[in-house]
Parts: C-alpha cells; structure tokens; sequence
C-alpha cells in the first residue's frame, strides 16, 4: 500500500491569531520514519541536484530509517550547518521536493521537514559535530551574519582559518533575526544555530558596520585578513515611487518587520519599541516578506488585513506554506491590483488608491504579465506595508572606492572574486533578494576559491 | 558593553557623557552619529557625535522621553549595552569664508563639531545660540573658544535676546552678511530659519533627526522627502542642505508614537515610585 506524505501538525488557526508561536509544529520521531519510508533512493538522486548546499538527502534518509538518527544529522550538517533554520523557511517545493520522483505522480516526500526533525533533534538532545579543526594560523574576516556570512564563516573555520565575524545590528543572524517572524522561525533556533558556530571557534563583533566603523582597506591593514567575505545582504527596501509613500503610516517591511522581530515591539512597552498598525493594513506585495508582513499585523490586533497584489493567486512568489497559512489566519488576498497613490490627511496615510489589472501575455518570468485597465479601486487604511522586495544596502559600495557595483547597486563577482584582489562576495548582496539557502550556498561555495586565493598569495 | 567614563550634567534636561568606544572614535568626522542602546531591550537612540578624541566619542542627550530618561539614569563607571558609530555621512564642509551656526536647545550639541571644524579651516565663525531660558544655553564656554561672536537668545529673556532666534537673527543681517548658514534644533526652528535664510540668499544647512532603527539604511524609518525625492537621514545624511525639506511631513514623521511614547514615560514613572 502506498503510503501518503505525512501531514505536519498545525498550531489552530484561531489561537495562532493572536500570538507569535510557531504555526508548524513538526514532525514526532515516528512520522519522521514514516515519512522517510516513502524515498525511493533513487540511483541518480534529483533533491541533491536541486539543493543549492547538495546536501546528501538520500544517506540521511536512509539513517532516519535505519533509526541512527545522530548520524543522519551528522550526514546533514556536513553541507549545512543551519540546518533547523532551513528545514522551516527553505522553498523546498521549488528545490529538493520539486525534483523528488515521488511527487510526480503523487505528492513528494517531505524533505524539509525531516531535515527540521534532524535538526531540532540536535538542539534538543545536544547532539554535536566534533569538526576537527587543523589551524593554519591565517585569519580572514567575514561581512554580516545572515546566512551567506554563516555559512562562508563555517566553511573557512573547517578549512583552518581564524574566522571573524563582523555584524552590524546588536544581534547575530541578519535576515533570520530582523526578518523572519517568530511564528515561522523562532529567535531561540537562530540563537542556538550560531551559538554552534561560535563553539566552531569563530569570532563573533556586533555593533560594527564595516565601511564606517572599520573600512575594507583598515581590514587588510591594521587587521591583517588575508581575505575577506562580504555577506551584507540586501538591506535596502524598495520603494513604490509613489505620491504619498513617505506619509506616516506607510512602512517598509524592513521598518515594520525590524520593529516587531529584532526589536520585539510586539512586547510594547515591556520592549520600549513600539509598532502601530490600526485596525485595517495594506500589504503590497506577493512574496514571503509580504505574507510574514500581514500575518504578523494580524497578529499585533489588526482587524482587517489584505494583500496587494498586481498578479493573480498563482503567480504569487512566497513559499506555498506560507501562502496557505496566510488564507487560514484570515488574511485576505486582493489580487490584480496595482497601488499608485496614498492618500492621506495632513501627511497621515488614510487611503491606498489602486488600479485594477489584467493578466496579459507571459513575460520573461513565465508567468502573466498585469497590464493596466484605467480602472481604479479605493481602500480605506490605517496603515501599509510596502513588501516589494530589497537591494543591496549601499554603505559598502559608498564607502569602498574599487568595488564595482551594477545599476541594481549588486556587488559584481567571477568566482566570487569582486573587483577588490581578496575580497569576495555573496548571497543577496550579489544576487539580489533571494533566499536564505541561496545565500548559504553561495557563502559556501566561494569558501574553495578564498582558500586558493590565500593560498597563492603566500 | 561600553563603559561611562564621565558624565556631566548640562541642565535639569541634558546630560554630557564620553563612553569609552575607541573603534567608534577611529574614523569619526564632524557630522557622524552614533547608535546607542542602555540595555538588552532597548530600543536603538541616534546621537550626534559631539567630540572625540583616540579611546572615546563624546555624545550630549536631552532626557525627553522614555529611553534618554533611563540613559540619564546611568552614571560615570556604568556600562551601556550596544554603541556603534560612527554612522551618516561626514557633514559637507563648504569652501566658503564665513559661517553663521544657529542652534536651538540641544542642537548646541550636534552643531559643536560642525563650526569647530570650519574655525579649523579658518572660516570666520558667528554663533546664534537659543534656549528656553539661561541654563538651557549649552556649551558656552566651549563655543567661547573659537567663535568670533556669539549672540544668545532665550525665550524668557533671562539671558541675552528675549525672542526666537529667528527673530534675531533677523536683526543681525541688516547689518551683517555671512556665505552659509547651519541650523540645528527642533524642527520647527530650522524650518524658520531655512524660510528666512532664503530671503537673503543664504544657503542652510540642517541636520535632520527622524526617527531611526537600525541607522545603516536598511529600514527605511528616517526617510525624508527633499525636493520632492525621498532620501534616508541615516546614510544620505543626517546634514542636508535645508532648501526644499518637507519639514512639515518630517513633524508628522516624528510624532507618530506620541502617544506610545507616552505610555512608556507611565511604565517609567510607575517604576520609579514603586
């Protein structure tokens, strides 16, 4: 008999309204063999193909049901090393589950919930890689502690080096810490993830904002870094260019999200931070920002909250789950439609004018194009929350003379070589908003071409 | 954490304090702010960087609400728990020959590095300094060193001119002429002095001081609108040139938690009597 894709528990969909817990509750020991009875341990396995850190699925897998389940997280851990942060916010039906066998003809095995298994099994039970560590006596120092930051700062430490991290924010994480709510990636899995990195021997400064605190050049010469990684994310929100988009009331994501995860307003005024969202909230946008925006209105006591959306409900880029979850908590999805104005009252946001679309000819994303109607919509709003995507925060490029960047302002690299002899780059200061494992293997993979780079300039 | 190495009371408002922070101080110039927070919840405070020398950076705060209270509760030998700077850009230094400073209140602080600078240069240096009365004038003594004149303005007139430092300032071009022009202080006041500035052709430059979080660009919170475009205080500025600021949109901006402000200002009243 054919066994279907285990279901993972959910927190109730009402109570989960007014809190900031974990809406999946993951998988028991017992659903996690269950689940991993259904791969196929295929000859040429696709879900490694599809990982972007290759992580060996099939060996794991093979370990859960063979119940050496500290292996399996060994097995894991090896190609990435956060792993119960990516187990919960990777998009694994774009990736390892969308190239799964299983789910071509039926649904595919649940891949990122076995790793998130594997993971908090770890945390929970104190289960450790011992990674032995030959040093070289060489440093180098790694820009931001998001995820392509740790993932480079990991792969460094394992190849030898001292490793140093530099972090802006008072906190260590980047996206993870100021972004990602608590109810899809709770603050304490971040915390005890890096807190193995710090074990790992690598170096952790907060409070330093490379180009302003210290420069790139200060770095190699009052440092002695042999190279450096700049893993600074895309830190800077992007605006609508609209009239009215400066009226209070009108936040970027990165403002309202920081405000709630990083300074945890929604413990006002215990956390002396605060967050105003009134009754009804806007959130333009389709993507996971915009899903994490509105659902964490909703629960700091909006009453009503609505997607903006140019596009239709299929073309929406946030991860599937979160989608799903967003329509379960009431949040509620105003498609094909375009903002073009706030309208406001002595500079207070009170109104979001739209204009309806229509869905064209596909364009180069495949999906529909929206194109205009000259119609236009009126919603009555207290407050809204711009979600349209990041760009590389600027400060770097600003404050480093040789670093070419392009017009998008993204760090241009070869191998992930910038146009600075030693210094490399990756993740979203590269790519642009992208994902957090997109990051990890990027921050990973440049780790090879540093060590060559150091090494042939001894 | 970053240790109080002195702190010196201004007025019943404002407080001086040099914090130990030698990385800070290392690429500090005239116009940089810091970031601080007192402690592990609290919430992200921009401060100008008045002075600093090799260990440490000098910063001056008035105690207006909630998070400037409980810094003002800290004394010399106490630690604050997050300090990271220097951020902004350095203030733009103009080739000119002679500088009018206007500070209102606690703009005195923010000003101080600004003309000490240009007097560096050798720039003539004037200074209009306002406050609500006599002990609200600050840094005196320190101005004293270097400006070639300086004019004060109170509001009770228990020092120098009674009236705005507009209003006297109004009365000294009449007979003087200066190439540039810095305002600092409450919004307001530097939107009156940009208004009457203009009509004598004097360029101004402001420092702006919305709202912040994290201070490096990444929010969005300090965002002003210049000219009709939108810039962010905390990397494009916090000195811009004062022409063209929606300073009214900026008023809006910065009181948008009054009232969440207020109820912090409760909790801490409630625990000090408690």
């Amino acid at each position: 008999m054919k066994i279907p894709r285990v279901k993972m528990e959910l927190l109730d969909s009402f109570t989960r309204q007014s809190n900031f817990e974990e809406v999946s509750c993951g998988f028991t020991l017992g659903q996690s063999k269950l689940e991993a009875s259904r791969c196929l341990d295929c000859k040429n396995p696709r879900c490694v193909t599809a990982c972007p850190v290759h992580i060996n699925i099939p060996l794991f897998i093979k370990q859960i049901i063979t119940d050496d389940i500290n292996d399996a997280y060994f097995t894991l851990y090896k190609d990435n090393i956060l792993p119960a942060i990516c187990g919960r916010v990777c998009p694994q039906e774009k990736q390892c589950e969308g190239a799964c066998i299983v789910g071509i003809k039926g649904e595919s095995v649940a891949i990122g919930a076995l790793e998130r298994f594997l993971g908090d099994h770890a945390l929970k039970n104190d289960v450790r890689v011992n990674d032995a560590i030959i040093e070289n006596g060489m440093n180098v120092a790694v820009v931001g502690s998001g995820p392509a930051g740790l993932a480079n700062a990991a792969s460094m430490r394992r190849l030898g080096y001292g490793v140093t991290i530099y972090e802006a924010l008072h906190e260590f994480g980047g996206v993870l810490k100021y972004g990602i709510p608590d109810f899809r990636l709770p603050k304490d899995i971040v915390e005890e993830e890096i807190n193995r990195l710090k074990d790992m021997g690598i170096n952790f400064l907060k409070n330093v904002v490379i180009g302003k605190t210290i420069t790139i050049d200060q770095l190699f010469k009052d440092y002695g870094y042999k190279a450096i990684f700049l893993g600074s994310g895309a830190g800077l929100p992007s605006s609508l260019h609209l009239p009215g988009e400066n009226y209070s009331g009108v936040y970027y994501a990165n403002e309202f999200l920081t405000r709630v995860n990083l300074m945890k307003s929604r413990n006002f005024p215990q956390s002396p931070t605060p967050v105003r969202t009134g009754d009804n909230v806007a959130v333009v946008g389709g993507g996971n920002v915009a899903m994490d925006a509105a659902r964490t209105a909703k629960r700091l006591g909006a009453k009503n909250v609505f997607i903006l959306y140019r596009r239709d409900m299929n073309s929406l880029p946030a991860r599937l789950d979160e989608v799903h979850h967003a329509i379960d908590e009431g949040i509620d999805f105003r498609l094909l439609l375009n903002p073009v104005e706030f309208i406001g009252k002595d500079y207070l946001i009170n109104r979001v004018k739209c204009e309806i679309m229509e869905l064209g000819e596909e364009d180069s994303s495949g999906r529909r194009r929206p194109m205009p109607t000259g119609k236009f919509n009126y919603y009555d709003i207290d407050s809204c929350v711009i979600s349209i995507g990041q760009k590389p925060n600027p400060i770097l490029k600003d404050s480093t003379k040789d670093l070419v960047t392009d017009k998008w302002g993204r760090i241009v690299v070869e191998d992930f070589q910038t146009s600075i002899p030693g210094v490399f780059a990756g993740g979203d200061v590269v790519s642009g908003a992208a994902t957090v494992i997109l990051a990890m293997g990027a921050g990973k993979d440049a780790s090879p071409y540093m060590d060559k780079y150091i090494k042939s300039n001894l | 954490m970053y240790k109080i190495l002195s702190k010196k009371k201004l007025n019943n408002d404002v407080d001086l304090m040099i914090i130990e922070a030698p990385l800070v101080a290392k690429n500090t110039k005239p116009g940089h702010f810091i970031i601080l927070r007192v402690n592990e919840e609290g919430e992200r405070i921009p401060l100008t960087i008045v002075d600093s020398d090799k260990n440490s950076v000098t910063i001056i705060y008035q105690k207006l609400g909630y998070s400037t209270n409980l810094l003002g509760t800290l004394s010399e030998g106490d630690y604050i728990f997050d300090f990271v700077g220097p951020l902004g850009k350095a203030a733009h230094i103009r080739d000119v020959k002679s500088v009018i400073g206007i500070a209102g209140g606690v703009g005195a602080a923010p000003l101080f590095p600004q003309l000490k600078e240009y007097k560096r240069r050798g720039v003539n240096v004037d200074l209009v300094l306002g406050g609500r009365s006599k002990d609200y004038l600050l840094l005196i003594d320190e101005y004293k060193e270097f400006c070639d004149n300086i004019y004060c303005c109170t509001d009770d007139g228990s020092f120098g001119f009674k009236g705005f430092v507009t209003e006297f300032a109004l009365d000294l071009y009449r007979t003087k002429r200066y190439d540039q022009a810095i305002a600092i202080g409450p919004l307001i006041m530097m939107k009156n002095v940009v208004l009457l500035n203009e009509k004598y052709d004097l360029p101004t430059d402001v420092s702006l001081n919305p709202i912040m979080i994290d201070g490096t660009g990444m929010c969005g919170n300090c965002r002003v609108t210049i000219h009709g475009k939108t810039f962010f205080a905390c990397v494009d500025g916090p000195d811009f040139p004062g022409e063209g600021v929606n300073f009214d949109e900026l008023m809006t901006r910065q009181k948008y938690y009054e009232e969440e402000e207020h109820i912090c200002n409760l909790e801490l009243m409630i625990n000090e009597n408690s």
